[in-house]
């Protein structure tokens, strides 16, 4: 395989798992936006969402001031955003146009699909009760295409570097969040239990689609360290950092059997892997959660650089 | 106007019809399933093609335009029909024809017998700006410069076909044959069942045999293929990665690619992977900015010295436009008798070749009932077709004519063939032509069918897609 092809093929899952959790960050957001509470802070949701998808500088030199009208366009649709799902959905597109020989015919319609209806949307028309439709549309379609990959792909590296990009991606996305909302999990005199925190736990769920699921793992209410130990820890909540790790280590091991030559990546990410499996939570809020979440993302750069430099994606 | 001087052509043929005497029997079947379907109906099928076409991503890039530029060609649901006969006749032309231009080529960068023989001008081959001097004396594997050829073929009469012109570069197009098969039997299974066409899917597989037949004679075991693109943004990039998926070799741009030790590598994931024949859809200019052009950055620097060094063969060879250079081919019949030894089955349109002050003279005084177009000229750019031009176009093109007179050929304009196509009114007949693709390694190797393009304006005599052009099946019958 050319590495141009395997280094496309990564950032076109890369790009798909983006947009999906860009659209479940911007859905958390507004049903925050929407909560009553102090008149000025109603916007304030939207600092932590824009600092989540690491775009806070560009939109501030863009827009200025928070607003849910311009937040939601600048995530959604601004195509000089390179986070936005706009963005997302076309350098995907263009890396599966590129890449076409290495896609199977329903990885490229599914794709092609999304990118023909997207541009469809003219967002300057757009009502406000249009975005949660949206948003859900742009899950369907994600899913769509990890569907079409796991059930058409070959198990050989096209399907491998697919995988990497996909869990690597989500393996930032839930530490970003994470980190972002770090001392609203942190154990506090004020506040406890009101329903701010509350909202704010439940924000942090659905980011990532645990809400529901959080209720059957712990039968609790929201605790803000079952919550970390969730998104951390936990080996069966598919967007943890430990879930994705194990994804991440399989794959390079299958990788590795394929082209008969073990990395240093590989060595990293199961040392990675590792510190997921052995931690507890509670060791890792007295050492801080937040040093704990930076080494993390750290560490996760060092293993998607480590993997172009091996697999030759730039060369 | 323009009307008035179009309806001044003779009547042309008609595919289904003839010249008016009743259905012609190769269409027998299809001109009675005309009759009885609902023009609504083919107009549903038709939107059903092009949504197809766009979700599978069959398009065509506009140059200098981004990711907003992918078109669709527009695809007819009525197909185009030849007859065994006809088909055999035109295949024995096109073999004839292929060799032929493959030996000009070979004696031209070698002895040049033909020029030494006096039946062709030294100038016009030498002085061409398509003939590379770089590949004087390089021996290409079996002798061959053009593997894939695409000959564009007008009829005018029940029995006239002639050949408008040669693809001898790179061709393009073939995926619109295929692809227009496939969307032909997915929207009417019966009439497959009612007409025996013969199947055009094995052009992937000749194409595959082909190019391994070329590959390096030095070279043991399985030679490694890949497909050279200039990338997303070409207009026929959709066609380079469907070749490519169909051989089940890599799409490699030229960043891909890189000369090693004397060989020709591409950049994998394991590290270089010699690389032994380039099918290559990028020009000349851009194959090595070492030997081409310096300002490339489309191309491979040292390419050029593996293929000498016979260490990568090159699909097509470099230099292997000079046997479509417009002003070649009014000689075609020529080198034909020269090197075959028989007049070609297959016609040349008479041609005016404007270098010759006879020619220019009887040009210039009937341009408004000429064809004019540029030597160097394709896709349908730099061309004048006099009766559907106004009287202004007319004369900004005599100006061009005659300030470089070396520039420009001439033809009459034939009134080509018409076949019955869906357009706003209904039914009705469209000039088309036809391009059947021609492969050349060990054998020659020519699916039954070809591309058939068809001017979707009433009237119209420019087929090209990039001038509003459409596509059709093709169909060859079998007896």
């Amino acid at each position: 395989m050319l590495g141009r092809t395997a280094n496309d093929l990564f950032w076109l899952s890369r790009y798909i798992e983006r947009a999906e959790n860009m659209a479940r960050l911007i859905e958390a957001g507004y049903r925050i936006a929407l909560l009553p509470r102090a008149g000025d802070d109603r916007n304030q949701e939207w600092a932590s969402t824009l600092e989540s998808a690491g775009c806070t500088q560009q939109y501030k030199a863009k827009h200025g001031v928070l607003d849910t009208r311009n937040v939601v366009d600048f995530l959604l649709f601004d195509a000089s955003n390179p986070s936005s799902i706009h963005t997302c959905l076309a350098t995907a597109r263009r890396n599966a146009r590129a890449q076409r020989t290495a896609l199977t015919r329903e990885m490229w319609e599914s794709l092609n699909g999304s990118w023909l209806e997207f541009q469809t949307i003219r967002p300057e028309t757009l009502r406000p009760d249009a975005l949660p439709r949206i948003l859900d549309w742009i899950k369907e379609r994600s899913a769509g295409y990890r569907g079409a990959l796991l059930n058409t792909i070959l198990r050989n590296d096209t399907f491998f570097f697919s995988q990497l990009g996909t869990f690597l991606e989500r393996a930032d996305n839930t530490a970003r969040i994470l980190d972002v909302k770090y001392y609203v999990l942190l154990p506090s005199t004020s506040m406890i239990g009101s329903g701010v925190d509350n909202a704010q736990w439940e924000a942090i769920l659905r980011s990532v689609s645990a809400h529901r699921s959080y209720r059957w793992v712990y039968k609790d209410s929201y605790r803000s360290w079952r919550i970390a130990d969730y998104l951390i820890l936990n080996r069966a909540m598919p967007r943890s950092l430990r879930a994705c790790y194990t994804e991440i280590d399989n794959t390079l091991d299958d990788l590795s059997g394929l082209y008969g030559e073990q990395e240093p990546c590989a060595e990293t990410a199961r040392s990675t892997l590792a510190l997921l499996e052995k931690g507890d939570i509670d060791t890792i809020f007295q050492s801080g959660l937040h040093e704990f979440l930076l080494e993390f993302i750290a560490r996760n750069n060092r293993v998607a650089h480590e993997i172009s430099e091996a697999y030759h994606f730039n060369s | 106007m323009e009307q008035i001087r179009a309806a001044e052509l003779k009547p042309a043929f008609d595919e289904m019809n003839g010249f008016g005497q009743g259905v012609r029997e190769p269409y027998s079947a299809v001109s009675g399933w005309l009759d009885s379907v609902r023009v609504e109906d083919l107009r549903k099928k038709s939107a059903e093609a092009e949504l197809l076409f766009r979700r599978t991503g069959i398009t065509f890039n506009v140059y200098g335009d981004a990711e907003a530029s992918e078109r669709l060609i527009p695809f007819d649901v009525v197909p185009r029909i030849i007859a065994a006969a006809e088909w055999r006749r035109l295949s024995a032309g096109i073999e004839q024809r292929v060799k032929a231009l493959n030996a000009f080529m070979y004696d031209i960068y070698h002895r040049q017998e033909i020029i030494k023989a006096g039946r062709i001008p030294a100038e016009l081959v030498i002085q061409n700006s398509a003939f590379v001097p770089e590949m004087i004396g390089v021996e290409p594997e079996l002798g061959i410069y053009s593997h894939i050829i695409g000959i564009d073929i007008v009829r005018t009469a029940e029995n006239e076909f002639y050949v408008l012109e040669d693809n001898t570069r790179t061709p393009s197009g073939v995926s619109y044959m295929l692809e227009n098969r496939e969307t032909m039997m997915h929207m009417f299974p019966h009439l497959f069942a009612e007409n025996r066409v013969a199947p055009v899917e094995t052009y992937p597989d000749n194409l595959l045999k082909t190019l391994e037949s070329v590959a390096p004679h030095k070279l043991d075991g399985d030679p490694v293929i890949a497909v050279l693109t200039p990338g997303i943004y070409n207009s026929a990039y959709y066609e380079h990665a469907f070749l490519a998926d169909q051989m089940g070799v890599e799409l490699v741009e030229g960043s891909d690619l890189v000369v090693m030790d004397g060989y020709l590598n591409m950049k994998t994931t394991q590290g270089l992977c010699r690389v032994d024949v380039l099918y290559r859809r990028v020009d000349d200019a851009f194959l090595d900015p070492l030997t081409f052009d310096p300002s490339s950055v489309l191309g491979v620097p040292g390419l050029f010295d593996v293929y000498r060094a016979g260490n990568v063969t090159i699909v097509n060879a470099p230099g292997a436009g000079i046997a479509d250079d417009k002003a070649i081919y009014t000689y075609i019949p020529e080198i034909i008798e020269f090197y075959m030894g028989r007049p070609p089955i297959l016609k040349n349109v008479p041609t005016y070749n404007c270098r010759k002050p006879d020619a220019l003279k009887y040009v210039l005084e009937n341009m408004a009932e000429l064809v004019v177009k540029e030597v160097h000229g394709s896709g349908g750019y730099g061309m004048l077709v006099g009766p559907t031009s106004t009287k202004e176009q007319v004369e900004t093109f005599r100006a061009l004519v005659r300030a470089k007179p070396d520039n420009y050929i001439a033809q009459p304009t034939l009134a080509l063939s018409t076949c019955p196509t869906l357009v706003d009114e209904g039914i009705a007949p469209r000039h088309l032509d036809l391009r059947p693709f021609v492969l050349i390694g060990d054998e020659v190797r020519l699916v039954p069918g070809g591309l058939t393009r068809v001017a979707l304006k009433k009237g119209s005599l420019v087929v090209n897609s990039s001038q509003g052009g459409g596509t059709k099946d093709t169909w060859v019958l079998q007896d």
